[in-house]
């Protein structure tokens, strides 16, 4: 749990070393899929063209198999999160650098940002009116219930992310302590697994929440249809 | 012993006894989670994905539980907020 450091102090904005790893990620990021996006051809494609076509094909498939017919729509959302995290959580392993992910802040903002778009899509999906009528449902006495799952559910996701890659990092820390040289390097393997793993995870988790707001409508729906 | 010292005693032991336990029955639950999902996966290898899928989802959210200790034990170790009682 140690504190970031300070890097650059204009006024009353400190810019840590996470913030600045985090905007250089995004700028990276960003730069590639743009200047490699500009020309894109049907007949023979270039590799890196075929690299970002896979990548989004797979992203798509897997929505697919969570939302089928709704996966064009979640694709920019649920694959940011993921190319995002994957690579906010292997910058840990270059030297020097810290993933941005094991500050509990990083984790936070995503998490708000998964919690206010389960919500941007349920009410997308059906109106705000048959949206928030499934808080009610199967009766109004579960409505406490629905709203602590809803705010457990978001701390859950920010802790996960952060214990996950902060704790990970401290172990890589405490055995080059205690061992010395080169000895945590089957740890840092470790790391490459783990982050992979809580990058699918925190995305899967995002969607499938996602598609919780989206489904209880729709079985909301072909309830009243059946009765009507 | 004065309070500072039986502080960092009874903090040490403390997150020592939380982590094993907190560890301990998570590695349960995970261990029989993974059982009955290859049980689930030898009965029926053409639901692959979907099982995998929820494994993996079932495997974060019981591994998340090992988290929270780990983060409570943290806090206890190094960002004790008793500690100022004991300052004053």
């Amino acid at each position: 749990m140690e504190e970031s450091k300070v890097l650059m102090v204009f006024g009353p904005l400190h810019i840590t070393d996470t913030v600045l790893s985090t905007w250089g990620l995004m700028l990276v990021l960003t730069l590639f899929c743009v200047i490699f996006t500009r020309r894109l051809r049907c007949e023979s494609p270039s590799k890196i063209q075929v690299l970002l076509e896979s990548t989004v094909s797979l992203i798509e498939n897997l929505i697919a198999d969570i939302l089928p017919g709704q996966a064009r729509k979640l694709v920019p959302f649920i694959g940011t999160l993921w190319l995002f995290l994957v690579f906010a959580n292997l910058l840990g392993l270059i030297p020097g650098l810290h993933s941005p992910t094991g500050n509990l802040s990083i984790t936070a903002a995503l998490a708000i940002v998964v919690f206010l778009s389960v919500h941007w899509y349920g009410i997308q999906h059906d109106g705000l009116k048959n949206y928030l009528r499934h808080y009610l449902s199967p009766t109004p006495l579960m409505l406490p219930f629905h709203l602590i799952s809803e705010i457990t559910r978001t701390l859950a996701l920010a802790i996960r992310l952060f214990g996950n890659i902060a704790s990970l990092e401290m172990a890589a820390l405490l055995v080059l302590l205690v061992a010395g040289f080169l000895v945590p390097v089957p740890l840092l393997l470790l790391h490459v697994i783990e982050a992979l793993v809580q990058a699918y995870i925190f995305g899967m988790l995002a969607l499938v929440y996602i598609a919780g707001g989206i489904q209880s409508q729709q079985q909301h729906k072909d309830k009243r249809e059946k009765s009507s | 012993m004065s309070p500072i010292e039986l502080l960092t005693v009874v903090s040490t032991v403390a997150a020592l006894i939380a982590i094993a336990i907190g560890v301990m029955f998570p590695a349960i639950a995970m261990g029989r989670a993974i059982s009955q999902a290859l049980d689930a996966l030898a009965r029926q290898p053409e639901a692959e994905k979907s099982i995998m899928r929820t494994l993996f989802i079932g495997l974060a959210m019981i591994e998340s539980l090992a988290i929270y200790v780990l983060v409570i034990a943290l806090i206890v170790l190094f960002r004790n907020p008793l500690i100022e009682y004991v300052l004053n």
